[in-house]
C-alpha cells in the first residue's frame, strides 16, 4: 500500500528546532512519507506543501505557547486551498499558562482541528492517532 | 591549428569573435548589423568582412554560433502553487536561456488556453506535483493544452505518476519526458528540463527561425546567447583542469531591452541564527528583468526607481529628463553624444544595476521570538561574493563603469537586499563572454585563461 503522506512543521515565530526532528524520524520509521517544513511556518507554507505533495495530514507544532494564535483560521484556509476533509492535528505547549487540556482540546475542535496534543505527548500517541484516522493497518 | 569563429547571432548585430586557441589570445573581435528580413548569413558575412579588415584574412578551423535572434526561445510555463512547482519550472526555463511569455500556476482555463495560443511560445513547460504528489492539477493542465491550435513541443516535468497519462492526453504533439523539477517538496532538479529544452532549442527552434541556413557552415554546439554566457560564468566562477576559477560571483548584463543577472554561489545561510523560508535556489541563477533595459524598456527602469531619484543621480531637471527619457525610448539606436546625454545614460545604467540586482539577490527580515532574535532569509545571500562581471554596451563604452556598477552593491539605505558587499568589478570591455561560453565547450582551458586577461578590474565598492 502507498505510504500515507504528513507535512510537518513548527508554526508561527517559534523556533524550537530539535522536537521536529524527533518527530520526523519517528514519523518516518512508522512508515509515512513526511515532509517536513522545520521551524518558523505560516499557514501558507504548511497548505502550499500539502497541495503540491497531496498530503493526507497536516501535524502542527508549538511549543512557545502562541499556538492558539498561529493556528486560527487554519481550516477555513485549507477549505479555501481545495484541501477540503483534510486531517489536521495540533500538538506541543499549545497554550499559555496552566489550563485544563480538555478546554483547550474542545477550543482546537472548534477551530477545526481533528486532534490536539497536551504537552508531554509521546509519538507513538499520535502515530497511533495517525493510523487509526488515516486507516493503515499495522 | 587554426582560428576559432565565434558567432552570436543577435536579433539586431550578428557578433563574432575570433580566437586562437593555441596561444590562448584574443585575435579581435567585430558585429554587424543584421534585421530579421536579411538573410541570416547576409549578417555573419558582413560581419566576417569587418572582422577581417582589422586582423588579415584568417582560416578557421572550427566555427561555433549561438543565437537570441528572432525572439530568442520563448516559453511559457505551467506549474501547480506559484512559489512552489511554478517557481522551479520558471527556474528550470531562465536557466535553458528561455524568455519566459508567462508562468501559470494552479489549474489552466480555456481563456488560458486561447491565451497561450496568442503567446505563441517555442515550447511549453509542464510541470506540478511532487512525486506521488498531487496530479489532478497537471492532468487538468495536458488536457488544456490539448485544445491549443498551436503546434509547439511540450516538456513534462511534473510528478511522474502523472506523466505518461499527460502525454496521451497531448497525443498528436511533440512531447517529451523528464524528471520532475521538484521531485519532493522543497528539492529542485532542474537540470535534466533544462538539457531537455536545449536540445529541443538546437533540432528545432532553429530551424523554425531560419538559422539553419546558416547552420551548414557551423560545426556546432548551436546554444540560447544566455546559455552561453552562463556557461562562462560558471567556467570563470569554478574553473577548469589546469586552470582555476576566481571564486564565487555575479554578472550583470544590462541590454536595450532586458537587464540579466547570474550569480554563481550557493548563497545559503551563514549562521544559526538565520532561518531558510521558500525553495532553495539553484546554484547557478539566471533572472531576466525583462522591464529594465536601456532603450526599449527605458519607461521600467524609471518607473522602479523613481522619476525624481534617477534625474538627480543625472543631475538634470525631472522634466528635461522626461523629455530625454521619451525620445530615446522612440530612438532606440541612439548613443550619448553629449555630456547631459553622458550623464542620462550613466543615471539609468545605474538604476539598471540596482533595480535588477536587487531582485535577483535574496532578502532577510529580522524576526523576534521567544528565543530571541532571528533572520529569516528568503533566496541567495550574495553578501560575501567577492566578483561582479559587469557586460552590456552602457557599461562597457564608459569611462564611469566601476560607479556605474556600484549600484549593485550592498546598500545600508537597503540592508534587507542580500547584494554582495564588498566585490570588484570586472569589464567585458570587448564583449566576449557569450563567444567564450561557446568556446568552452571544446576548449575550456583557453576560454578561461582569455576570460581572465579579457576581463578588466574597474572600480572597488566602498
Amino acid at each position: 500500500m502507498e505510504k500515507k503522506k504528513l507535512v510537518i512543521g513548527v508554526i508561527g515565530a517559534d523556533v524550537h528546532a530539535v522536537g521536529i526532528q524527533i518527530l520526523y524520524h519517528a514519523f518516518t520509521d512508522a512508515g509515512f512519507d513526511v515532509t517536513n517544513l522545520g521551524v518558523m511556518v505560516s499557514q501558507e507554507e504548511y497548505i502550499a506543501a500539502a497541495i503540491e505533495t497531496k498530503a493526507d495530514a497536516i501535524v502542527v507544532s508549538s511549543l512557545y505557547g502562541q499556538g492558539e494564535l498561529d493556528c486560527r483560521g487554519m481550516r477555513e484556509k485549507c477549505d479555501e486551498a481545495g484541501l477540503k476533509g483534510i486531517l489536521l492535528y495540533c500538538g506541543g505547549n499549545i497554550v499559555i499558562g496552566k489550563q485544563e487540556f480538555s478546554d483547550v482540546e474542545k477550543r482546537f475542535k472548534s477551530m477545526g482541528f481533528d486532534r490536539a496534543f497536551p504537552p508531554g505527548t509521546a509519538p507513538e500517541t499520535t502515530i497511533a492517532a495517525l493510523k487509526e484516522d488515516l486507516g493503515v493497518q499495522d | 591549428m587554426g582560428a576559432v569563429l565565434l558567432i552570436d547571432f543577435g536579433s539586431t548585430y550578428t557578433k563574432v569573435t575570433a580566437v586562437d586557441v593555441e596561444n590562448e589570445r584574443l585575435l579581435g573581435t567585430a558585429a554587424a548589423y543584421t534585421t530579421i528580413q536579411t538573410d541570416i548569413n547576409d549578417g555573419l558575412a558582413n560581419a566576417l568582412a569587418l572582422l577581417e579588415q582589422t586582423t588579415g584574412p584568417l582560416a578557421f578551423s572550427a566555427r561555433y554560433a549561438c543565437s537570441s535572434a528572432a525572439g530568442g526561445l520563448r516559453m511559457a510555463v505551467s506549474g501547480l502553487v506559484p512559489e512552489l512547482t511554478a517557481e522551479a519550472a520558471k527556474q528550470a526555463s531562465l536557466g535553458a536561456g528561455a524568455k519566459i511569455a508567462k508562468i501559470y500556476s494552479y489549474d489552466l482555463t480555456e481563456d488560458d488556453a486561447e491565451e497561450i495560443d496568442q503567446l505563441q511560445p517555442d515550447i511549453f513547460l509542464l510541470v506540478g506535483g511532487t512525486d506521488g504528489g498531487n496530479t489532478a492539477t497537471i492532468l487538468n493542465n495536458a488536457k488544456m493544452l490539448a485544445t491549443c491550435k498551436r503546434d509547439f513541443p511540450v516538456v513534462i516535468a511534473g510528478n511522474r505518476s502523472a506523466a505518461r497519462q499527460c502525454q496521451r492526453y497531448l497525443e498528436g504533439r511533440e512531447t517529451y519526458l523528464c524528471e520532475n523539477v521538484m521531485p519532493r517538496f522543497g528539492q529542485l532538479n532542474i537540470e535534466p528540463a533544462q538539457s531537455q529544452i536545449r536540445a529541443l532549442f538546437l533540432r528545432r527552434i532553429i530551424q523554425a527561425k531560419g538559422l539553419s541556413k546558416a547552420t551548414e557552415l557551423i560545426s556546432g554546439i548551436l546554444m540560447p546567447t544566455p546559455s552561453a554566457m552562463m556557461r562562462a560564468m560558471q567556467l570563470l566562477a569554478e574553473g577548469c583542469e589546469g586552470e582555476s576559477g576566481i571564486g564565487d560571483l555575479m554578472a550583470l548584463d544590462v541590454g536595450g531591452a532586458t537587464t540579466d543577472v547570474y550569480s554563481i554561489a550557493e548563497g545559503m545561510p551563514q549562521d544559526a541564527t538565520t532561518v531558510y523560508k521558500g525553495l532553495p535556489e539553484p546554484y547557478i541563477k539566471r533572472t531576466v528583468e525583462g522591464d529594465i533595459g536601456m532603450r526599449y524598456s527605458i519607461h521600467g527602469i524609471v518607473e522602479a526607481a523613481g522619476l525624481s531619484r534617477v534625474a538627480q543621480l543625472a543631475g538634470l531637471e525631472p522634466a528635461q529628463f522626461q523629455q530625454m527619457t521619451d525620445h530615446l525610448a522612440s530612438h532606440t539606436d541612439e548613443i550619448p553624444q553629449s555630456e547631459d546625454w553622458e550623464r542620462l545614460d550613466f543615471a539609468l545604467a545605474s538604476m539598471a544595476c540596482e533595480t535588477a540586482a536587487r531582485r535577483h539577490a535574496g532578502t532577510t527580515e529580522e524576526a523576534y521570538t521567544m528565543a530571541g532574535k532571528v533572520f529569516v532569509q528568503t533566496g541567495k545571500d550574495l553578501r560575501q561574493v567577492r566578483q561582479l562581471v559587469v557586460t552590456g554596451g552602457s557599461l562597457i563604452h564608459t569611462k564611469r563603469t566601476g560607479e556605474i556598477a556600484a549600484h549593485a552593491f550592498f546598500s545600508p539605505a537597503d540592508p534587507m537586499s542580500l547584494r554582495p558587499i564588498k566585490a570588484r568589478v570586472l569589464v567585458d570591455r570587448r564583449y566576449i563572454l557569450a563567444a567564450m561560453g561557446l568556446l568552452a565547450e571544446h576548449h575550456p582551458q583557453a576560454a578561461l585563461r582569455i576570460m581572465k586577461k579579457e576581463l578588466i578590474p574597474d572600480g572597488y565598492s566602498k
